[in-house]
């Protein structure tokens, strides 16, 4: 298992061959412009959708698990 | 089972900030960008029994965001397509070694890119994907996807070179490029 994390952890480092990785300009400016969105923060209308989702979810599992009545 | 939902809702929160990145460069606005996240969202959690614990939530989300972008794309029959495909709007000020004016050509010529070769070039660049998950993400075989990557990285190198040495008098292709800078 070990043996296979050294391995992953090579290939992924292996891998900005492609000529994305840390050195690159248009890899740099990618990641900036992405970076840019990521660092917004969440908005609140999605955490709020998540929040309602997961609390339906959680009535209805009660609700069933109470018999149905 | 009890224990499986709080978890994919952690899985979920913690996807989504990269996710509504990649939602942005697909629609090119904010507003869209966060109601195709909203939608995935919502066709995620209906769809969670079909996703096991463990494995790639983040390729997973991915995938339906994309799908789902794509879908609404046919609905609607492409409509208006807005004059930049990515990033379009308020490039925020990014503490980086790139002055404002440096991206916002980058942005343009990422704008210009063909839809496929774009989403590859994100993916790989920017989302950190291996070629093998954008390639399923996309659902194209591997090669094609280094073949996009590739054709994005050469395309995006020679429009940045060509606005580097626009100072020196344009070519046909600076031209161009300066005419649809002007475009929105």
């Amino acid at each position: 298992m070990t043996k296979d994390n050294i391995v992953n952890q090579q290939r992924v480092r292996l891998q900005p061959d492609d000529g994305l990785g840390p050195t690159s300009d248009i890899g740099s400016r990618l990641r900036a412009l992405y970076g840019a969105v990521q660092e917004e923060g969440v908005p609140d209308q999605l955490l709020d959708l998540l929040e309602k989702l997961d609390n339906a979810e959680r009535t209805q599992t009660k609700q069933s698990s109470q018999g149905g009545e | 089972m009890a224990t499986e939902t709080p978890s994919f809702k952690r899985e979920m929160l913690s996807t989504l900030p990269s996710l509504r990145a990649f939602a942005v460069s697909l629609t090119g606005k904010h507003d869209k960008a966060d109601d195709l996240v909203q939608d995935t969202v919502m066709k995620a959690w209906a769809k969670q029994s079909s996703f096991e614990m463990g494995t790639n939530i983040k390729a997973w989300l991915f995938t339906i965001l994309r799908n789902e972008f794509y879908s609404q794309m046919r609905k609607r029959g492409r409509e208006v397509q807005d004059s930049d495909g990515a990033f379009t709007e308020r490039l925020s000020v990014h503490p980086s070694q790139y002055g404002a004016m440096d991206l916002e050509d980058f942005k343009k010529a990422l704008a210009e890119l063909p839809d496929d070769q774009r989403e590859a070039i994100i993916l790989i660049g920017a989302s950190g994907f291996s070629y093998e998950e954008a390639a399923e993400i996309c659902d194209c075989a591997v090669g094609t996807m280094k073949s996009r990557v590739s054709r994005a990285r050469s395309r995006l190198q020679e429009m940045l070179k060509v606005s580097g040495e626009s100072d020196y008098g344009p070519d046909a292709l600076s031209t161009q490029v300066t005419t649809t800078n002007h475009s929105f």
